[in-house]
């Protein structure tokens, strides 16, 4: 085949092989292309699919009926635990009364029923001395089975939940007294070392508050620099030495950030650990870069002839920048402190050196309070043994991801809708 | 609250300056100032808020060292460990917390210090406030250039905001270098960068003597290296021959839909790659490697790697269709005149063209492999192995800051002061990476314009 032919007819049939091969590596050539390209959005398919269908089971939680008799004596003597016990125990008669029985049929509901009962008191005085159906938690074994994830097949002694409790929960669903439920606890509390008690409410404050500091800081001092950078800043030495400044900074990896944080912020300034106010100093720091080199873009793409006009009329430099060639910037500067924001919420990095991953069971009431965001939950949830915990991580990751669509989103829709080609 | 009560005044000090100044030039007979009223607003607030905030400021600064300094000062002798304990105490003693042998007199002293601090605080505030305020109102004339003076506090103001960006620089580097080299007075930076054993626990644990933990950071950097190494071998293929097509062959359509699709994968929160690889890939290898008769760590060098690659695709993909779009027209239409196909040419004539600039997207996506923390955290191992097999647990530099940081101890330890030595090695490394790729892109990028 490399030979080359004498004849005229045998080189042109060469001709027509070497064509075909080319022609079969131009094709081979895009293959690798169309490869590449779906080996990649292959994968965020998958990607995403593994995360919600581990992760949707973790919006609603296995709940149990009760009947409780709330027992005037009991309450007053604050044995709350004895009311649960009493009402376990009318609901499963067949359990014996030895230690290991009591705890087990206690087992079957959260670990945090006795102070929902308790709250259920005090939110309504009035229930004292009735008998009400109450819907509780289940615990995590309980809620594990009857999600399906424990292969009821297995011997009793390899799966968390023992055949009694089986049996149970039959009854109990033959009686319509166990139901999946909406997991209202999941939206409405901190975290928990019980995964079917354990909320994100605390980790979505954390996040807000961290961000909120994180938006007061960057984007005012992002845009000023921008502006500043674009319309007044003379071209000399200081002016490169900063934008020089800012492009490396962008490129910064997160962590060192963490470590300046935890150098400066944390023990120079002595700013509290674990709080919002100091892990958003240390985001704001991050997000800076962003939001200057998307504000330059913004205001660069401003005509000059704008600031020119109003100058003619009169105005100086500085209102022609403010009240001209700003409002016309400011959808551009707007969506790179959205992007940047959403930089800041999935970042977790930094924040491990602030003390911001730990966990922390109140939901935090203001920016010094210890707090941890949505990503460190995930992260704590990552790492936390129990089966219950895996779900949760999932269902947070989804929360997250959900929130990152929306700003991502907004971002997308402010540069369409204001987007203008002057 | 009390502790904002300057704050309030300045505020509302603030406001009516603005409304009394420009009520002031208001008043004045009518004719062409140099500033619109506004301006005379503006003047006032200025004088009456910024003295006054800086005051504030400065005082919150002081105020607790010379406090500090008062009360210690009926303890002489003491020295600075024991000055701070005893400080401590008495300040515990203050906010109600009981401690044993408290000095009363000191707490009494304390309390009665504290409460005039906020009292002059607030007292002086209101003056320099007022004083500000004065000044101003004097020379709010028609002859004043308001519109200049306020335009150039502006104009100050914004070259601060943006000296902030220098400021950070400076802060990232001096806390940098300032613990790495109280790190290199205990242990030597040859050990450091050339020992090939790293157990930093060990000295935690022994306490005390430099020597006994073992800070040779070479496995470290090997594992960092292998998990790049990996990650690249995904992301470069990957992200090369995706960004070909896009440039080159996929219509506009197509490439509007794919384009920000591949985005998305560098906008996923790496915690969540990191739950992915440690929680999915990780076990699946783990029993493939069984089925195989393979020994696959479950902390693999491999998942962390392949998993930080698909993070990186978009790195290197969208850099490398911005570089190959803005190859002109004509060097392909040269091509294509000469009788070469689609691939030859790009093969021949448009990657050797974009080749600075693909290299600039493979160092910036390298730099982005080194620095990234959560995957690894999560997938890869905290054994430092010395090792070129993926299929074993190694450790990185970002795994290594972050676990020997988190938590409470004190920074003092040679522990701590490792971690902020790494950092500055991956701070060093990454900067390197981004200048040079800069100057590389820029330098072929000026090549056609």
């Amino acid at each position: 085949m490399t030979s080359a032919a004498p004849t005229a007819i045998s080189s042109q049939a060469a001709a027509n092989r070497l064509l075909l091969r080319r022609q079969r590596a131009e094709r081979r050539f895009q293959l690798y292309g169309i490869l590449a390209i779906s080996a990649a959005v292959g994968f965020l398919i998958v990607f995403l699919a593994n995360i919600v269908s581990r992760g949707y089971m973790g919006f609603v939680q296995t709940e149990v009926q009760l009947t409780v008799n709330f027992d005037e004596e009991l309450i007053e003597a604050g044995s709350y635990r004895k009311i649960l016990r009493t009402s376990l125990a009318e609901r499963f008669p067949d359990a014996g009364s030895s230690r290991a029985e009591r705890r087990a049929l206690t087992g079957m509901v959260s670990a945090g029923t006795v102070f929902v009962l308790r709250e259920t008191i005090a939110a309504d005085p009035a229930i004292v001395g009735t008998v009400q159906d109450v819907w509780v938690l289940a615990s995590d074994p309980v809620d594990q089975f009857y999600k399906g994830r424990i292969d009821a097949a297995l011997p009793e002694g390899e799966r968390p939940i023992s055949d009694a409790s089986l049996a149970r929960i039959a009854a109990l669903e033959e009686a319509g007294r166990i139901a999946l439920r909406f997991n209202r606890s999941f939206f409405s509390r901190g975290d928990s070392r019980n995964p079917e008690e354990a909320g994100i409410l605390g980790a979505i404050v954390g996040s807000a508050l961290a961000l909120l500091v994180t938006l007061a800081v960057s984007f005012p001092v992002g845009v000023m620099t921008a502006v500043y950078l674009e319309a007044f800043a003379p071209r000399n030495r200081i002016t490169r030495l900063i934008e020089i400044n800012i492009n490396n900074l962008a490129a910064v990896p997160s962590i060192v950030f963490g470590l300046l944080g935890l150098a400066v912020f944390l023990n120079v300034f002595g700013l509290p650990r674990s709080a919002p106010v100091s892990g958003g100093l240390v985001l704001s720091l991050m997000t800076l870069p962003t939001i200057i080199i998307s504000s330059r873009a913004a205001i660069r793409a401003v005509p000059p002839s704008f600031a020119e006009a109003a100058i003619g009329l009169g105005a100086s430099r500085v209102q022609a920048i403010f009240h001209h060639v700003l409002p016309v910037a400011a959808p551009g500067t707007l969506t790179g402190a959205i992007i940047g924001m959403a930089q800041a919420l999935g970042e977790t990095a930094p924040l491990l050196m602030m003390g911001m991953v730990a966990f922390v069971a109140e939901v935090p009431g203001g920016f010094t309070d210890p707090s941890t965001v949505l990503p460190a939950q995930v992260y704590l949830w990552a790492d936390s043994p129990e089966r219950g915990f895996a779900e949760k991580t999932a269902a947070a990751i989804i929360v997250l991801l959900g929130f990152l669509l929306v700003m991502n989103g907004l971002a997308v829709y402010l540069r369409r809708k204001f987007e203008k080609q002057w | 609250m009390l502790s904002y009560l300057p704050l309030l005044i300045i505020v509302l000090f603030g406001v009516g300056a603005f409304y009394a100044s420009r009520a002031r030039i208001g008043a004045a007979p009518g004719q062409s100032l140099p500033g619109l009223p506004g301006h005379y607003g503006w003047y006032g607030t200025l004088w009456t808020v910024v003295p006054a905030t800086l005051v504030c400021a400065a005082w919150a600064v002081i105020d607790g060292q010379i406090i500090r300094n008062i009360v210690l000062s009926d303890h002489s002798g003491l020295s600075g460990a024991e000055a701070t304990l005893l400080f401590v105490s008495i300040e515990n003693a203050a906010a109600g917390v009981m401690t044993e042998d408290v000095p009363m007199a000191s707490v009494e002293l304390l309390l009665k210090l504290e409460n005039l601090s906020t009292a002059a605080r607030f007292a002086v505030v209101t003056a320099v406030s007022v004083l500000g305020f004065f000044w101003a109102w004097r020379r709010i004339r028609p002859e004043l250039t308001a519109r200049d003076r306020v335009e150039t506090a502006l104009l100050v103001a914004l070259f601060i905001a943006s000296i902030i960006a220098i400021l950070t620089t400076v802060g990232i580097v001096l806390s940098l270098v300032v613990e790495t080299f109280r790190f290199f007075q205990l242990v030597s930076p040859f050990e450091f960068f050339f020992g090939l054993e790293w157990s930093p626990q060990i000295a935690l644990r022994e306490d005390q003597v430099a020597a006994s933990g073992a800070f040779g950071a070479v496995p470290v950097f090997a594992g960092t290296l292998l998990i790049t190494v990996i990650a690249m071998l995904v992301a470069g293929p990957i992200g090369l021959m995706s960004a070909i097509y896009l440039a080159e062959y996929a219509h506009p359509r197509v490439r509007a839909v794919i384009k920000p699709l591949l985005e998305i994968l560098a906008g996923i929160p790496t915690v969540v790659y990191g739950f992915f690889a440690a929680l999915v890939l990780a076990p699946s290898m783990r029993n493939l490697g069984v089925d195989l008769g393979l020994t696959i760590s479950s902390e693999s060098a491999l998942a962390a790697g392949l998993i930080m690659g698909i993070m990186i695709i978009p790195f290197v993909s969208s850099l490398s269709d911005d570089i190959m779009t803005s190859v002109p027209m004509s060097l392909r239409e040269g091509s294509y005149g000469l009788g070469a196909t689609a691939s030859e040419t790009i093969k021949r004539v448009v990657l050797p063209a974009a080749t600075p600039g693909i290299v600039g997207a493979f160092m910036l996506a390298i730099s982005r492999a080194i620095g990234e923390t959560m995957i690894v955290v999560m997938a890869a191992g905290l054994a430092a192995n010395l090792t070129a097999n993926p299929f074993e647990a190694v450790t990185t530099v970002t795994v290594q800051i972050a676990t020997l940081l988190v938590g409470d101890h004190e920074f003092d330890s040679e522990k701590t002061m490792a971690a902020f030595a790494l950092g500055l090695t991956l701070f060093f490394v990454t900067l390197a990476l981004n200048v040079v790729a800069l100057r590389v892109v820029q330098k072929y990028s000026e090549r056609y314009d």
